[in-house]
């Protein structure tokens, strides 16, 4: 039974629990990046960001979750909206970062979640660039990367992930993604009736064969930072790919070619 | 209103939003757009301090429209519940006759007599004429019954509170809410249609506050007038409907109830006071009793609280050890308090989970009365602000005398012990783990302080220290701590404590099933009687209840009083007694059922109250909901078998209150302390009588005078990401990367004005300080037109301090000390100053300096504070 999430972004209330839940199960430190150090001094948070309430900045190795915050319209003209969404990896059916580590370190267990094995990985950074959405980051500490595991060691000992434990609001929901879907459709019949016009679910099996993290959002995609249409990097690849071998026979034949020449040469000689 | 409820209580939260998904409408009323805003099916922006005008617009909407006066509902309910027909005495003058006062202001304008807001009463029916022997406190009690209120049921008699009403809200227009809030008169119709549709027979509506509503000098009104809207529109004591107040921490709560405040002992008796007639026992019950209301019960809770506080040694002959109890003298709340600190009026400090010195207002003037201390302890997670005051930036230590103890506590997961939430509710938190090192509990402090002063009293001969020497101190169990294998066997145990506030027999030391078991004879002890019950026999805690339903769960915690969640729900249903709809159906009176009661004649009593959910009834569970009030009878028995509010001395709620407030009958708009805005409805600025200390360095902004140099509207407040004062949250890593740095928010229109880039540093200023911080450009603050004028706020969330991992100037250094007079709360929610781009010129110490060299107002003494003489003369009521 392949399990996931379903965020239901009308009702995120922006609290950050998710982050910090997240951090706390997954024994993450704080992002190095946000503080500046300097021996024998508390460490100085240096992250303000001045982008609405979001100080994450982006997700990274110490970050698996981040909650975007979407400013629109304003008070004074009285159509102010305030978008609210925890992002973090989609665990997508058509996995990009899967499909391009070349050691293996990637998989997707039979839950359907994707994990990277800390053990396997060795830090070549092909899946950073194969990820169509950010999420996967190199961790200069340790020299491999990390994401989201759908808290892989709670979701298979019948836990829900820790994001979805704490939310108050219950914006994160784990559990079957059929039944996720099945829910989500419901709600964006609910909210289109309360005439929220743009409400859609993001990830369904239109991207990526299904994102099992999947998102409903109420304003169009790039509005919070998600690719419209996401591509596999295999498709670019195996048109490089086939660049690559036409050019490789190309200049094989050339340096036969060329050695026949030579042996010609030599032969002529 | 007045709470940021999705930020700062997002737990609580997700049951509003349960609301919202089974169709439920969020209106959110507030000056900023936060995100609860966000949330909310409907946000209106009004002026920060402005919401008497708002909610003062709706009554008079309401009262003044047909389809509530004509609503047989809402007719039934105001009418039976509330004291719309109850006539006020002749002479009262309302601030229509007097330009914005009440009568019975004092000459120097700093205090009211509520001797013109009392009811008539019909005095040939008082029993005073018909004494008896006094041979108990409720024969004293019946010799004092009061004569049967006047009321006109038809609310034409001009003293009618219907009447008075009208009139005190008649300019409160719905293009006055307009000038004054600065919200368009639509916005403001669209919330009266919306509460008035959603309050009838088969819907109610809540109204949420928390500390936007309380932190004004007008707190207490405010929270006034959404009682009386929600008695207007037949809100109160129905489910789904009340006030709800959100506290600002786990367990504040029970820290009113079971006091750190000092003008209540426990469970809201009140503390003696040299200023009331206290001398005696006797004096003192008479005195805090209601002859007609539950509170004539006061006897059996206070001598069972004396008895639980000196057991063997309190008896009748002594007055149960009442005598040797201290008085207070006056306001002695933690304003008054730095006040006497700054002026050398204060030895000592004993600070536990509280960091004043970024908490308190005004907080630079704070930190300078602690260096007048000659010790202090501190007791906290962290070396917060307040225990390293004596390093803070721009002070020398070596100029500071004070000896600071800094003591390490344990964190609730590390002690036993019950948090009480904001609705009431005792739940049980146990001990997981010893606490790492010195560390310990709250309780094991106090213990062993109080443990520790017995023993140095031991051999007084002085009578004062006769309290210290018998006071019952018997909680420490080592063996249970043994037993549980802790380390720290010298751990008292939190059960015991918890036995005694639930009360026991004193003879044979058992466990009272609840406050109607308590006795005023001595054979009882009590810790605090409103948790009595809580803990009703061995064995069983009803704090660690954990059965949980989808509505009320009774069987979850124990609510105070006797596990009641709704309070006065004789109103959810008809004065007959019957539900007021199948959908809003609570507590309802069953004519057939048997009582479980017998009358004189040992007769079974048939009919009795019950709830349909299993909640407790506030309600004589027999009395019949048409039965007659009782002139000559005590208590609850003198109010009529229609009468809700079983705590008022008429039964009714109030629209209007003839007694409790200090600050007038009726809330009425007064401008905020400081506002660039002169008052658009009345001559009268401010509170008249809100408390204020002109004291050097504590200087005000003067309406008009400054409103030049201090033109902008200024809010504190909190976010998600940070807890309070940051003693729970600045140290922790993963909390200060979500909110790093101090920040002030501005709309785009004021940045502009000031040449503010976002991002930039800049600096919010008050005569009394700077606050520097990073500048959030922002749309979700709106310019408003007040009166035909720009007015500009700015918002400055109050976490950061100068220890702690994420460091930032402290934003109550720019904040004033003046409260609201009735319950002495500060004003941090509006104040008026200004912003420049930059950072600040000096640090805070040296600001203050120069704040109190140019002060040139006048001074008042160590014992002004003390007797609070300076606000006039208080009434001895």
């Amino acid at each position: 039974m392949t399990k996931g999430m379903f965020v239901d972004t009308s009702v995120c209330i922006g609290c950050k629990a998710c982050q910090v839940a997240c951090k706390q199960w997954n024994e993450l430190g704080e992002e190095p990046s946000h503080f500046e150090y300097e021996a024998g001094l508390p460490s100085k948070p240096i992250n303000f960001t001045g982008d609405s309430y979001n100080n994450t900045g982006s997700l990274s190795a110490y970050d698996w979750r981040e909650v975007k915050f979407i400013e629109q319209g304003s008070v004074l003209a009285g159509n102010m909206a305030w978008l609210m969404m925890s992002d973090s990896c989609k665990h997508c059916t058509h996995a990009g970062c899967l499909e391009a580590c070349p050691t293996h370190a990637i998989v997707r267990t039979d839950l359907g979640n994707v994990i990277v094995q800390q053990d396997v990985c060795n830090g070549c950074r092909d899946c950073i660039a194969a990820c169509p959405f950010d999420v996967i980051s190199f961790n200069h500490q340790t020299g491999k990367v990390n994401k989201c595991t759908l808290c892989n060691d709670r979701i298979h000992n019948g836990l829900e992930t820790a994001c979805a434990k704490v939310c108050p609001t219950d914006s994160i929901v784990y559990g079957d993604v059929d039944a996720l879907r099945t829910q989500a459709a419901a709600r964006v019949q609910a909210l289109k009736r309360q005439g929220f016009n743009k409400a859609h679910i993001y990830g369904d099996t239109d991207i990526l064969g299904g994102l099992n993290v999947f998102y409903l959002l109420l304003d169009e995609p790039e509005v919070y930072g998600q690719p419209r249409a996401p591509q596999l990097p295999e498709r670019n690849l195996m048109r490089n790919t086939l660049t690559s071998v036409a050019s490789a026979i190309m200049l094989g034949v050339g340096a036969l070619l060329a050695f026949r020449r030579r042996g010609g040469k030599k032969e002529s000689v | 209103m007045g709470s940021n409820m999705a930020e700062c209580h997002p737990v609580a939260f997700r049951w509003v939003m349960k609301g919202k998904e089974k169709g439920g409408k969020l209106i959110h009323i507030d000056p900023r757009f936060t995100r609860t805003s966000a949330m909310a099916d409907k946000h209106v922006a009004i002026r920060a301090g402005s919401d008497i005008a708002f909610l003062g617009g709706v009554v008079n909407w309401l009262i003044n429209n047909p389809r509530w006066l004509n609503s047989e509902f809402h007719h039934s309910y105001v009418q039976n519940y509330t004291n719309i027909a109850t006539l006020i005495d002749g002479d009262f003058k309302d601030t229509e006759d007097l330009d914005g006062v009440f009568s019975g202001l004092s000459e120097d304008a700093k205090s009211y007599s509520g001797k013109t807001w009392q009811y008539q009463r019909d005095a040939s029916s008082s029993t005073a004429q018909d004494q008896i022997e006094e041979k108990n406190y409720q024969d004293m009690l019946k010799n004092r019954l009061p004569g049967v209120l006047k009321s006109d049921p038809s609310w034409q008699d001009p003293n009618s509170v219907f009447q008075i009403l009208k009139r005190h809200y008649q300019r409160y227009t719905p293009e006055m809410v307009s000038r004054v809030c600065g919200c368009s008169e639509e916005q403001f119709l669209a919330v009266c249609e919306m509460l008035l549709q959603n309050s009838q027979r088969h819907k109610t509506s809540a109204f949420v506050y928390a500390v936007g509503w309380t932190q004004h000098t007008v707190g207490v009104q405010l929270i006034r007038i959404a009682g009386i809207v929600q008695s207007l529109l037949g809100n109160a004591g129905r489910p789904g409907g009340g006030i709800l107040a959100l506290r600002g921490h786990a367990s504040i709560q029970g820290s009113t109830d079971i006091p750190t405040l000092y003008h209540s002992w426990s469970g809201y008796l009140a503390a003696k006071d040299v200023r009331r007639s206290h001398d005696t026992l006797k004096e003192y019950i008479l005195n805090e009793s209601h002859t007609t209301s539950f509170w004539s019960n006061t006897p059996a809770y206070t001598v069972s609280l004396l008895k639980a506080w000196f057991g063997d040694a309190a008896t009748p002959e002594n007055d149960f050890g009442y005598g040797a109890l201290p008085a207070i003298t006056g306001d002695h709340s933690i304003l008054p308090m730095f006040v006497l600190m700054q002026l050398g009026g204060v030895k000592g400090m004993l600070c536990i989970g509280q960091n004043p010195a970024v908490g308190g207002q005004n907080a630079e003037f704070q930190r300078q009365g602690m260096e007048k201390l000659e010790w202090m302890v501190v007791r906290d997670y962290f070396e917060t602000e307040t225990a390293a005051f004596w390093k803070r930036p721009g002070v020398d230590p070596k100029s500071i005398q004070t000896e600071v103890f800094f003591l390490p506590a344990a964190h609730a997961a590390e002690c036993d012990g019950t948090f009480t939430n904001t609705s009431r509710l005792l739940q049980k938190h146990d001990k997981a783990v010893d606490p790492p090192d010195d560390a310990r509990s709250d309780l094991w402090f106090t213990w062993h302080l109080i443990n520790r002063m017995k023993q140095a009293y031991a051999n007084s001969t002085n009578p004062r220290d006769w309290a210290i020497q018998n006071l019952l101190w018997d909680y420490l169990d080592e063996g249970e701590n043994r037993k549980q294998g802790w380390s720290i066997l010298d751990e008292p145990s939190a059960d015991r404590v918890l036995r005694e506030i639930n009360g026991y027999t004193w003879a044979d030391k058992k466990q009272v099933p609840g406050f109607s078991a308590l006795k005023d004879d001595g054979s009882t002890a009590c810790g605090c009687w409103i948790y009595s019950g809580v803990f009703p026999a061995e064995g069983l805690n009803l704090a660690a209840a954990r059965i949980s339903d989808d509505y009320v769960s009774p069987g979850w915690g124990f609510a105070w009083p006797a596990n009641r969640h709704i309070l006065y729900t004789r109103a959810s249903a008809d004065p007959a007694g019957n539900p007021w709809s199948e959908s809003k159906k609570y507590t309802y009176f069953d004519a057939a059922a048997d009582s479980g009661t017998k009358d004189a004649e040992g007769k079974p009593v048939i009919g009795k109250w019950i709830n349909a959910f299993g909640d407790g009834i506030d309600f004589p569970t027999a009395k019949r909901p048409d039965a007659p009030a009782d002139p000559t009878a005590v208590g609850v028995a003198w109010q009529p078998g229609t009468a809700p509010a079983i705590l008022r001395q008429d039964g009714k709620f109030w629209l209007f209150a003839p007694s409790g407030t200090v600050d007038g009958p009726l809330p009425t708009h007064y401008e905020p302390w400081e506002s660039p805005v002169n008052n658009p409805l009345y001559k009268q600025q401010r509170n008249p009588v809100a408390k204020n200390w002109p004291v050097k360095g504590n200087r005000y902004h003067e309406p008009g005078v400054d409103s030049a140099a201090y033109p902008l509207i200024i809010s504190t407040y909190r976010l998600t990401e940070h807890y309070l004062a940051g003693g729970m949250s600045r140290w922790l890593p993963w909390l200060v990367e979500l909110m790093p740095e101090l920040f002030v928010e501005m709309s785009p229109q004021l940045a502009a004005e000031r040449g503010i880039v976002n991002g930039e540093v800049v600096t919010a200023y008050t005569v009394r300080g700077e606050v520097q911080g990073r500048a959030l450009v922002t749309s979700r603050m709106k310019v408003f037109q007040i009166d035909g004028r720009t007015v500009h706020g700015i918002g400055i969330p109050w976490h950061w301090g100068y220890m702690g991992l994420a460091k930032g100037d402290v934003a109550n250094d720019i904040v004033s000390l003046v409260a609201d007079p009735n319950v002495t709360i500060h004003e941090g929610k509006v104040f008026s100053g200004n912003l420049r781009k930059g950072p600040r010129s000096k640090l805070a110490p040296q600001l203050f300096q120069d704040h109190v060299a140019q002060d040139t107002s006048s001074e008042i003494t160590a014992d002004d504070v003390r007797f609070e003489s300076y606000l006039g003369d208080v009434e001895n009521s």
